[in-house]
Order: C-alpha cells, then sequence, then structure tokens
C-alpha cells in the first residue's frame, strides 16, 4: 500500500516538475524544478529495488550535473536584483518544496523497508531478475559481459575531454583579457594625459 | 570462443584507439610542430586497420564470422566491407586536411587523434548487435564529429556549424535512446537477435513506436528527408577537410548501422518500417534535387547532392531484400569516391593567397584556366548525374534493379524522374565551368596529396571503375547475405 502511494507520488512529482523545467520563465527555476525531477526518479528507482542508480541519479545528476547548470545559468546575462527582490515572494514555494522532498524522503524511506514494488510481468523474454545486490550485480556485468562498451564508453568521456580542451584553449600569447601589471605600472599620467588651456569660444584640437 | 577470440575480431578498434591515445600524449608534448607527423602516423594506423579488415573480409567471406563479447559486436562481410569504406574516407580527408588549415596556423595534433577516435566509433556502429553497441559507438563518432566541424575557431561560421550539428545531434540521440528505451520495453532485451525474437512473437503498438523513434533518429545522422535541415547549414560553415569526412566516412557507417538495424532486429517487420523509408527516400531525392537548384555556394550544393544521394541509398533499403543491401554497399562504394573526388577538386580551388573559392563564380571559365581540374570535375559530376559510360550509373542501376525485383516498380520509376531534375545542376556545374566566360585569372596551387584523392576518385568513377564490379559485387552481395543469414 505504502509503495502504491510512493509511486503516484514520485511519479506525479516527476512530471509536473519536468512540466515546470520548460515552462519556467526563469532560468535558474527551471534547474531548480530539473533537481526536483531528478530527485523524484531517484524515488521511484529506490521504489523497484535499484538503490545503486537512485544513488547514482543523486550524486551524479542532482550533485554535479545540475550544480553545474546551475553556474552555467548564474553566468548568462540575468538581472541579478531583480531575483532577489522575489526571494520574499517566492519563500513560500521554497518551503513547500522542501517540506515535500522531506515528506518524500521518509515516504520512500518506509516504502523501501516495506520491500519492492510489485512490477507487472514483462511482454517477453525479459530480463531475469538479479539476486544479488544490485551494486555488485551491475559491477559484476560492467567488468565482465560488457567491458567493451565500458571501455568505449570511457573513451567517449576522452574525447568529450579533448574537444573542451581544443575548442577553449588557447596558447598563453593570442590569450584575450591577458594582463601586463609591470606594463600598467609603468604607465605614467605624462603618457596618456595631455593639458590644454582652451580660449573661450574656440574648440580643442585633439 | 573466450577473450582471445573477441580481442582477435575487435582489434581493428583496439588498434586504433591505442594509437589514439599515444598520439593524444605525443600532441600534448610536442605541441603543433608535430602535427603533421601525427597525421601521418594516424594515417599509418588507419591504413593498417584497413588491411586487417581486408583480411578480415576475406575470412568472412568464407564463412569465418563471428560475434566478439557476447553478442554485443558482429565481425561479418557486412561489417568488414563498411569499415573498409570507412577507412579508405578518413584515410583521403586526413589526407586533404593539413594543407587547408595551415594558412591560418589552427592545425593542431587534435585533429588526426579525433579523426582516429571517430573512427574507432564509426566502426563499432557498423559492427553493433546490440543496441548499447551501437549507441555508444554513435556518440563516439559523433563527439568527435562535433569538435572537428568547429575546428577552425577563429571562423564564427566554423563555430556556427558546431554548435548547430551539436544541438541537434543531441536532440537525434536523444530520440534514438527514447526508440531504444521503448524497443527494450517491449521485447525485454537490447541484442538484435533476441529483439527480432521477441517482435515476431508480439509487435504491439508501443513497439512500432519504439522502431519509427529509432529510425527517425537514424535518418536524422545520415540527414534523410525530413530531418535534413542542418545539412546544407552544417556543410557550408564546417571547414571544407570537415565537411568532406561528414559527406563520406559518417555516412556510410550511419547507413550500414541503419541497414543492419533494419533488416536484422527489425527484419521479421519490414511491413511496419518499409513505408517511411520509401517516404523519406522520395523526399530525399526530391528535396535534394530541388533545393540544390538555386545554390550559389558550392559547398550547399554538394550538401543537397548528398541528401539526393541518400534517397537513392535508401531504395535499395525500401526493397528490404538481399539484393537491396547489396545494391545498398555498391551505391555506398561509389558514392564515397565521387564525394571524395568532388570535395578534393574544391580544395584544390583556392587562389595564391589561401582563399577558398566556393561559389559558381569563381568556377566560370575554369575549363580555360585549369583544364586538368574541370575535366576531373566534369567526370565527377556526370558522375554524380549518373550519364551511363560513368561508373555513378552503375549505382543507380543497381539500386533501381534491386528495387524493380522487389516489385516496387512505383518506386523506381519516381527515383528514376526524380533523378532527371537532380541531373539539371550537375549539368549547370559544367556549364559554368565550361562555356561561361572566365573572371579573374587565378593559378592553383595544391599539394600533391589533394590531386592523388583527386585522381584516385576519377579513376574509380571513370568507365575504368567497371572492372571493379565483379569484385564489388561479389563482396556486396556476401555482405547482403550475411544480413539475412538467421542465426
Amino acid at each position: 500500500m505504502i509503495q502504491t502511494i510512493a509511486f503516484y507520488l514520485f511519479a506525479v512529482l516527476v512530471i509536473a516538475s519536468a512540466v515546470m523545467v520548460i515552462t519556467a520563465r526563469n532560468p535558474v527555476h527551471s534547474v531548480l524544478w530539473l533537481i526536483l525531477a531528478f530527485f523524484n526518479a531517484a524515488g521511484l528507482m529506490v521504489l523497484v529495488g535499484a538503490e545503486f542508480i537512485a544513488m547514482l541519479l543523486v550524486i551524479v545528476y542532482v550533485g554535479a550535473v545540475a550544480v553545474l547548470f546551475l553556474f552555467v545559468v548564474m553566468m548568462l546575462d540575468i538581472d541579478v536584483a531583480a531575483l532577489r527582490a522575489g526571494f520574499v515572494r517566492n519563500f513560500p514555494l521554497g518551503l513547500v518544496i522542501a517540506l515535500v522532498l522531506l515528506a518524500e524522503l521518509v515516504l520512500g524511506i518506509g516504502a523501501y523497508r516495506a520491500g519492492e514494488i510489485a512490477l507487472g510481468t514483462p511482454v517477453a523474454g525479459a530480463a531475469q531478475p538479479v539476486v544479488a545486490s544490485n551494486t555488485a550485480a551491475i559491477g559484476a556485468l560492467l567488468y565482465s559481459e560488457y567491458l567493451f562498451l565500458f571501455e568505449a564508453a570511457g573513451i567517449i568521456l576522452l574525447v568529450a575531454m579533448i574537444g573542451a580542451i581544443v575548442l577553449t584553449h588557447r596558447p598563453p600569447k593570442t590569450q584575450r583579457g591577458h594582463q601586463n601589471i609591470s606594463k600598467q605600472n609603468q604607465r605614467r599620467p605624462e603618457d596618456a594625459t595631455v593639458m590644454r588651456q582652451p580660449t573661450v569660444g574656440e574648440g580643442v584640437e585633439l | 570462443m573466450g577473450y582471445a577470440n573477441s580481442l582477435y575480431l575487435t582489434s581493428a578498434e583496439i588498434g586504433l584507439s591505442i594509437t589514439g591515445l599515444v598520439l593524444l600524449l605525443v600532441t600534448a608534448w610536442t605541441g603543433r610542430g608535430a602535427a603533421r607527423i601525427i597525421t601521418i602516423a594516424a594515417a599509418a594506423a588507419l591504413f593498417g586497420a584497413l588491411v586487417f579488415t581486408a583480411f578480415m573480409m576475406d575470412d568472412t567471406m568464407r564463412g569465418l564470422a563471428g560475434y566478439a563479447f557476447g553478442d554485443l559486436f558482429r565481425v561479418d562481410a557486412f561489417s568488414s566491407l563498411s569499415k573498409i569504406l570507412i577507412y579508405i574516407a578518413t584515410i583521403a580527408c586526413l589526407v586533404l586536411t593539413p594543407h587547408y588549415f595551415d594558412r591560418r596556423g589552427e592545425y593542431r595534433g587534435e585533429y588526426p587523434v579525433l579523426m582516429l577516435f571517430s573512427a574507432v566509433g564509426m566502426g563499432m556502429m557498423v559492427s553493433a548487435t546490440n543496441l548499447m553497441t551501437l549507441y555508444i559507438g554513435l556518440e563516439m563518432s559523433s563527439l568527435a564529429s562535433y569538435v572537428l566541424a568547429s575546428f577552425a575557431r577563429s571562423d564564427s561560421r566554423s563555430s556556427e556549424a558546431g554548435l548547430k550539428y551539436f544541438v541537434l545531434g543531441g536532440l537525434a540521440s536523444g530520440i534514438i535512446l527514447y526508440g531504444i528505451s521503448l524497443v527494450y520495453g517491449f521485447s525485454g532485451t537490447t541484442s538484435y537477435d533476441g529483439i527480432r525474437l521477441a517482435f515476431d512473437t508480439q509487435f504491439n503498438t508501443g513497439a512500432v513506436f519504439g522502431v519509427v523513434f529509432v529510425l527517425a533518429g537514424v535518418a536524422f545522422k545520415v540527414a534523410a528527408v525530413p530531418f535534413h535541415m542542418w545539412t546544407p547549414d552544417v556543410y557550408e560553415g564546417a571547414p571544407t577537410p570537415v565537411t568532406t569526412f561528414f559527406a563520406s566516412a559518417p555516412k556510410v557507417a550511419a547507413v550500414a548501422m541503419l541497414v543492419r538495424l533494419a533488416f536484422e532486429p527489425f527484419g521479421g517487420q519490414s511491413g511496419s518500417w518499409q513505408q517511411i523509408v520509401i517516404f523519406a527516400a522520395l523526399a530525399s531525392i526530391v528535396v535534394g534535387a530541388l533545393g540544390a537548384i538555386g545554390q550559389q555556394n558550392l559547398k550547399r550544393l554538394l550538401a543537397y547532392s548528398s541528401i539526393n544521394n541518400v534517397g537513392f541509398i535508401l531504395i535499395g533499403l525500401a526493397a528490404a531484400t538481399p539484393q537491396g543491401a547489396s545494391a545498398v554497399l555498391v551505391y555506398l562504394a561509389i558514392y564515397v569516391f565521387m564525394t571524395l573526388g568532388s570535395f578534393a577538386a574544391l580544395l584544390i580551388l583556392r587562389d595564391p593567397e589561401g582563399d577558398k573559392l566556393t561559389s559558381f563564380a569563381d568556377i566560370a571559365g575554369l575549363a580555360t584556366r585549369s583544364p586538368a581540374l574541370a575535366w576531373c570535375l566534369l567526370a565527377l559530376m556526370f558522375s554524380l548525374a549518373g550519364i551511363p559510360p560513368l561508373f555513378g550509373f552503375w549505382g543507380k542501376f543497381v539500386v533501381f534493379q534491386a528495387a524493380v525485383q522487389a516489385d516496387m516498380l512505383a518506386l523506381a520509376a519516381i527515383g528514376i524522374a526524380a533523378s532527371v531534375i537532380g541531373a539539371f545542376y550537375y549539368i549547370k556545374f559544367v556549364k559554368v565551368m565550361f562555356f561561361d566566360e572566365p573572371g579573374e585569372v587565378r593559378s592553383f596551387s595544391a599539394p600533391v596529396g589533394h590531386w592523388a584523392v583527386l585522381a584516385l576518385s576519377v579513376l574509380v568513377v571513370s568507365p575504368l571503375g567497371y572492372l571493379l564490379t565483379p569484385w564489388l559485387g561479389r563482396m556486396a552481395d556476401a555482405a547482403g547475405l550475411t544480413l539475412f543469414a538467421i542465426p
């Protein structure tokens, strides 16, 4: 019973927050909704007994990816003062979301203690349920049966890294915004400014 | 079986990956000076992989094919032939590259390294017999392509092309992944054989959605209408050697992947995807032909030409017979050489100051300024148009023959009619070169490598190419049959 309630709660909230991700006008809000969506997806994973994937979702997606998004979004040109002004107005909403998250945590842990949710029977020839703890099972599969794909995925990450460096790294000389402090200090007012005594009614020739 | 055999079957991919990693270290410590040497080393590694795959082709023709790593990866005549084409195209692109970037001093050792990883990904795509291998191979080759598209950083259009390709490519990957998740959900497995078995027993609406999503995503990757919008922009903006690469090797890989996907896991359900492929084929031919007519930029024109060619390739796929699969491979082989030749010619077209000449005005009267180049382009254009003495005709012929044998007379008839429209702009190309008044007199200077690629391509598309038909046909037939050999 508790699992069913938890399932519907998580499922509804995933969909609702996913809708909010794309409808929120403020990009920072979008990212926060995204975090809520990830949290609820993690809750769903806990319900089916895949606690390892649930933790991955929380650690990788909420912890790293979403925070990275938040940084990127904050670098965009957003009026911070307007955001701050909205803090008090948005506070009740934030509080509600925090309470919902808390309730979900309690419910999720309760549901996890109560055992796995009964899944529908798969259509045909589905993968056998794994008996061992699923962290161990994933590890065993990843390093034996799917070793080739695991290594290939590593190369994909390497390619992404090479790409990021190739596209952003510039050799020091052509670096934009390079500051030469001694050159700045050597500069005297006489080098850059001129005193003029213009007579009345005449302009200054520059 | 065991690991030793798996490692043997994947040694082309493993060798290329290790070479890529070593060259990456070398380029990190030597800087720009060694970029050319790294290019040569990468080309040598690809040549090694090519020779190995050619031997493998010989083995697989004698029935020594096999799965590697369980059911993840399959080496058979089909994958070997596709890989041979991919490696040839990648080597040619590496030959064409350094000279282009030299003037701006933007060439770096990472370029050949990314090409190597892209080749690894493409090899995985054509050998994939599991949706996970397919996706990982696709991402590896696509990610490298996004970076290559924006490699000329000082050129804003190159950055634009890279960003556009990245965003739209990411969307397509998402669509494929969504389709894969539906297919997995309804069949309970990601292995091609397993999916085929599961779909044979039960194929419901949800599974149809999965198949359609996967095919739509792959259609985006091969730039088939209606998922072709990105092609002209990306092809125009990306540096020309990168465009050459996009139009050749990844296209072969994506088409081969699509063919295997359609015939192996979804082969039992050909009725459900055939109409989609027929529509995409005809739409690609028509849009490719009509869209090219108004183009002034030669790279955009060749982009539409590639859309048009994908349409003809898909006709072979729509036939859903071993002859169709074989026709697709024959067409791909000829298409690769026509594309490499056309782009090599475009790369030779630059004035001594290093400015690239890419509009119709620049090739006006080319026949008087550089007769050799003009005659080479004439052969390539007539071949692309499918005019009989040239080899391009043979590709179109086998494709239409496969369609007719599969009782798709209407499809073949419309295709032939539309190819006549397409012939218009190829012939316009020739007309501008031979009959228009030459503009200012320019001399062209290009390294030997460019002329070598051009000469080789022209040799293949010339009537001499027909000497290859028995050999190519035999390999393609063997490759087509392997897809229909149900285990």
